[in-house]
């Protein structure tokens, strides 16, 4: 059904939660993604003409990079962009056939490729550009938070988790549930500020994005004199001293 | 948007067609149409034959057109499946209204042709409102696209119903309606256009990427180097180059020359007003083909923001 479920109180939200502080833009959990859901729920995740000009593919996770603000001020930001889960989507709410549905257990927006009949007014329905289309098989595919692999008893309990967020050198993504406000990463989410994409549009997304940190600003530093500059010979003794 | 040929034909003809179907289930009983069954089932085997090959392009338009019949489930929720279910069902009264006109049952043929054009007015409106209802194109989440769609497709079906009439010898009443609708077509057309150019972004590259805080946010490297499907999807921006000449092409294809050609039919009459008004659709329907593919291509999506800024 593609009417949104009403997710019971205390309700698990899970989601990610992106540090874009610590983001060094190293694509890592593009390609993870990529090589966990190309044999996954999703297999397979084609690639269009990959050996030669024109290679393209679908990818779920898609890492950009900004620059934001000018001059000191100004910083370049890596920014991954993928499927946000929302608790409001509407590309589960445009779907005509039932294929695109949010899953009431714990909020994972999913789609059945076995109904899907790609017509692709799910993506048009998405501003974030969550989804797109495998033109081989003629449906969706997007996003499943790993669904085969946070529930997945045949691998080790630590791996149970997105394969992103296990792929990321510098710990800059975060599993967890963010419908729980005692979880690490709601936790984490009010420490230190996270935002939501595009709020102005409704759509109350779950993942989260934590903003970079604003740098110390610097202390200005004045210039140390010589030997040269100190005439007075006590004074070029003591700065001696004291500088060894 | 990337104006999908399947897409573009399929809106223009099956709107031409459930406007015909309207057009022709209403103005029937009134008695402003001939009133020979013959003359109704031409239009109504008209309006069928393009709803038909409109319907069957937009299937074209899907990866798996085998499941189609899927996308009449979820008309809770979804404008396209309303469509869906809106035009099948439409199909009931409009062939039982061609039995009861070839079994000459002018009482059933009335009805009939009431619930058809009552159909056909329910369907074009879910196609408006699957475009009004998508919040990140702002050129479509507008209050003149679903009017827009239902006026044009009302117009275009009095084009097509008046060359039929011509046939019949009956060219005043449809030609005056050709004018009327065409000129409400005129200005809904360039209340849209000024209003969609002076349209206030739903959404920025600060809001977008939540790193508004710091200031001006613009892209740097992009997260790949060749295209993907989002940029040919959403990203194509072709068309917006030549917005403004293509808008006058289809004010004049689509509103201008038709009224002209029925201004001429009414005056002249007999043969020359079949063939003005003849004319006058085919250049409505060519005209309505610029403007819808326009519909697409002046149409942004947000998730541009992410690929361009904003």
């Amino acid at each position: 059904m593609t009417c949104l479920p009403t997710p019971a109180p205390g309700a698990k939200k899970l989601g990610l939660v992106i540090d874009l502080d610590t983001c060094v833009g190293c694509q890592g959990c593009a390609t993870s993604c990529k090589e966990w859901n190309a044999s996954g729920h999703s297999a397979p995740l084609p690639d269009y003409k990959p050996y030669s000009a024109g290679a393209e593919g679908v990818w779920f996770n898609r890492v950009h990079s900004y620059e934001a603000g000018e001059g000191a001020e100004g910083r370049t930001v890596h920014f991954p962009r993928s499927c946000l889960h929302c608790e409001t989507p509407a590309c589960v709410t445009v779907c005509p056939t039932g294929a695109s549905y949010k899953r009431a257990e714990d909020g994972i927006v999913l789609i059945n490729h076995d109904t899907c009949i790609g017509c692709g007014l799910c993506a048009w329905a998405c501003p974030y550009g969550a989804r797109e289309m495998d033109e081989q098989q003629g449906v969706m595919k997007k996003c499943t938070l790993c669904v085969d692999r946070i529930y997945n008893e045949t691998i080790p309990e630590a791996q149970r988790q997105p394969a992103c967020v296990l792929a990321c050198p510098t710990k800059a993504r975060h599993f967890g549930d963010l419908g729980d406000p005692d979880s690490a990463v709601s936790r984490l989410v009010a420490e230190r500020g996270g935002q939501p994409l595009m709020p102005e549009l409704g759509y109350k997304p779950v993942n989260s994005y934590l903003p970079p940190r604003r740098r110390p600003d610097p202390a200005p530093v004045e210039d140390a004199p010589t030997q040269m500059d100190i005439r007075n010979p006590v004074l070029r003794w003591m700065d001696r001293v004291l500088s060894r | 948007m990337n104006p999908a040929p399947s897409i573009v034909f399929f809106t223009t003809a099956s709107g031409a067609g459930y406007g015909l179907l309207f057009w022709l289930g209403l103005l029937r009983p009134v008695g402003l149409l001939p009133a020979v069954p013959a003359f109704a089932l031409l239009c109504l085997a008209v309006a069928l034959v393009l709803i038909t090959a409109g319907l069957a392009s937009s299937l074209l338009h899907l990866g798996n057109p085998q499941r189609a019949w899927r996308a009449l489930s979820q008309w809770r929720s979804s404008w396209l499946s309303r469509e869906g279910v809106a035009a099948s069902i439409t199909y009931v009264p409009a062939l039982v209204f061609g039995w009861a006109l070839w079994a000459g049952q002018p009482g059933l043929a009335t009805l009939a042709g009431l619930l058809a054009a009552a159909g056909a007015a329910v369907t074009v409106w879910c196609t408006g409102m699957i475009y009004a209802s998508l919040k990140p194109i702002p050129q479509w989440h507008h209050p003149l696209v679903a009017p827009g769609y239902v006026l044009l497709s009302a117009y275009s079906g009095m084009a097509l119903l008046a060359a039929v009439s011509a046939l019949g010898g009956v060219v005043g009443g449809p030609a005056s309606f050709i004018v009327t609708l065409g000129i409400a077509g005129v200005i809904l057309k360039l209340a849209y256009w000024n209003m969609i150019d002076g349209l206030r972004p739903v959404a920025t590259a600060e809001s977008a990427t939540s790193l508004g805080f710091i200031g001006k946010v613009r892209p740097l490297d992009p997260p790949h180097t060749e295209t993907n499907y989002l940029l040919r999807e959403m990203g194509f921006r072709v068309a917006r180059k030549h917005a403004s000449a293509l808008r006058k092409l289809a004010l004049a294809l689509a509103f201008g020359l038709p009224i002209l050609l029925a201004l001429l039919a009414t005056q002249l009459g007999g043969g020359v007003a079949l063939a003005a008004l003849l004319l006058a659709a085919l250049s409505a329907l060519g005209g309505l083909l610029v403007e819808r593919w326009l519909m697409f291509a002046e149409a942004t999506h947000t998730v541009t923001l992410y690929y361009r800024g904003g």
